[in-house]
């Protein structure tokens, strides 16, 4: 096992670079993605809700894999090429960011009502109404499930070395072609990819639960 | 409906600062008021009361236009709140309108609604600086001012959690009065309340009728406040004003059968 770790450590290590890249951009996306998403599906200007809509039932209700080899594979056809890199991230962002809509719009829809009157009798346009009132209180909620949700977006980049992205997954995929050490190879992984969740981000996450909770004044 | 038999705007000189004409509200087929007529005048306090399920929050929600109406034209100061004049006719009022028109109405909940990620302060500066485009300073020194009159600018600086209901009932009201309100509403304002605190709310209140010239609508429960500092009282039945006089006339000598039930069934409760 040293022997073994001394010699791909590093390309593991590697691996697991790209792997945390993926993962920060993807999240980046899905944040975006689900901003927007959950706030269209609230929308009161119809065509706005539909095209939500339709984004939340297109990536939930289709295979992660589906969706990056149509984003790698298939819309090229069309005239929109991604380099590999930039299909994987995308893909799993958008996918996760689907089920993230739903997160936001839960979380708006938790505020109390009174919440809405309040800053409604002070005459709040609707855009300062979500922005300071309502967001920053759905923000606290929608957190722990977000969490989750992080988790899983970790374990989704794993697929984009399906599409040859070098990521920790391919990286274990090419030393097990090379060696057939498997349980070496596959193990590695395995841990890494439980580090980086267990050690990472779920501590990040229980910290801006705190942040979070302090402003609300609470801790 | 009809809206051509009402005035495009009331006219000038004597006219009461809210008028309700021929309101009318309903939820599906369940009519809440019906063909409700009140005027308030400038400076004026009414006290709403009645049952529960009268229509008496109703009253205070359309008035900050919390709640559409159905049928009916509403009056500020002479001028329409749920229409708006266009080419010489009433139409129903747009987002805009609505915004520009409540500006002037400040309402305080029963159950607070402070905005629970700022504080005290903040909760008060954030309407001027926000709505009212004062500068951070100014709104500040406004704010200040007000939670000092509400006697809570020693926790100016606690987020509403740290503060019992008393507390974040006064810093409620401030923050109303921060946006320069002509018209203040008050929805059973201490019914939320320990009764211990309930004075600390209502000597605000008793300070605010004495010391500025606010038109006032308040829903209570609180008889004894009612008889002590309203001009009118309003008693509700069912969604209509069943009776309506000044205080010591309507406490001491209620005309209709069910008012004289009702402040019956209340002093039995006391
Ligand atoms: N959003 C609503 N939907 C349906 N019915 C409502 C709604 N709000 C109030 N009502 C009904 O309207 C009536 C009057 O309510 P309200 O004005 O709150 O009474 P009060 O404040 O006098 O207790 C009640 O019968 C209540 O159930
Ligand atoms: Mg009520």
């Amino acid at each position: 096992m040293w022997d073994f770790l001394q010699t791909y450590g590093p390309r593991l290590f590697d691996g697991a670079l790209v792997t945390s890249a993926q993962f920060v951009l993807a999240a980046l996306v899905a944040c975006a993605a689900a901003l927007a998403a959950g706030l269209g599906r609230l929308s009161a200007f119809w065509p706005v809700r539909g095209l939500a809509t339709v984004y939340i039932e297109i990536f939930r209700g289709t295979s992660l894999l589906v969706q990056l080899y149509w984003i790698f594979f298939v819309l090229p056809l069309f005239g929109v090429s991604l380099p590999k890199f930039e299909a994987g991230f995308l893909s799993v962002g958008l996918n996760v960011g689907a089920y993230g809509a739903e997160i936001v719009r839960g979380a708006i829809q938790a505020v109390p009502k009174g919440q809405w009157e309040a800053s409604y009798a002070l005459s709040m346009s609707p855009a300062k109404r979500m922005r300071r009132i309502i967001l920053p209180q759905a923000l606290v909620l929608m957190l722990p499930p977000w969490g989750n949700l992080m988790i899983e977006l970790l374990k989704g980049t794993a697929l984009v070395a399906l599409i040859s992205v070098p990521d920790l997954m391919f990286v274990a995929k090419q030393i097990n072609g090379a060696t057939f050490r498997s349980a070496e190879a596959f193990g590695a992984a395995l841990l890494i990819y439980y580090i980086l969740a267990r050690f990472l981000i779920t501590p990040a996450m229980r910290r801006l639960e705190r942040v979070m909770a302090r402003r609300l004044g609470r801790a | 409906m009809d809206l051509s038999a009402y005035p495009l705007e009331l006219p000038k000189g004597d006219c009461p600062m809210v008028r309700f004409m021929n309101v009318t509200k309903s939820y599906g087929s369940l009519v809440v008021l019906d063909n409700l007529n009140l005027d308030i005048q400038r400076g004026e306090m009414v006290s709403v009361i009645g049952p529960s399920g009268s229509g008496k929050t109703t009253v205070l929600r359309m008035l900050m236009t919390l709640e559409t109406i159905n049928g009916g034209v509403i009056y500020i100061d002479g001028k329409p709140l749920t229409h708006m004049a266009r080419g010489g006719r009433l139409v129903p009022a747009d987002e805009a309108h609505l915004r520009r028109m409540r500006a002037s109405i400040g309402m305080c909940f029963q159950h607070f609604n402070l905005f629970p990620h700022m504080t005290a302060l903040q909760n008060c500066m954030e309407g001027p600086v926000q709505v009212l485009g004062l500068s951070k300073a100014e709104a500040r020194a406004r704010a200040e001012e007000l939670l000092a009159m509400v006697g809570m600018i020693e926790k100016k600086d606690q987020h509403p959690s740290r503060l019992s209901g008393g507390q974040q009932q006064r810093v409620a009201i401030a923050r109303a009065l921060a946006m320069r309100p002509r018209i203040m509403l008050f929805d059973e304002v201490t019914s939320a309340l320990d009764p211990e605190v309930i004075g600390e709310v209502t000597e605000v209140i008793r300070k605010l009728v004495a010391e500025h010239d606010l038109t006032m609508l308040m829903v209570t429960h609180q008889m004894g406040f009612a008889r002590d500092i309203s001009d009118r009282i309003c008693f509700f039945y069912k969604g209509k004003i069943e009776e309506q006089a000044a205080p010591e006339q309507f406490f001491t000598n209620p005309q209709k059968e069910r008012t004289q039930q009702f402040l019956r069934a209340v002093k039995d409760a006391d």
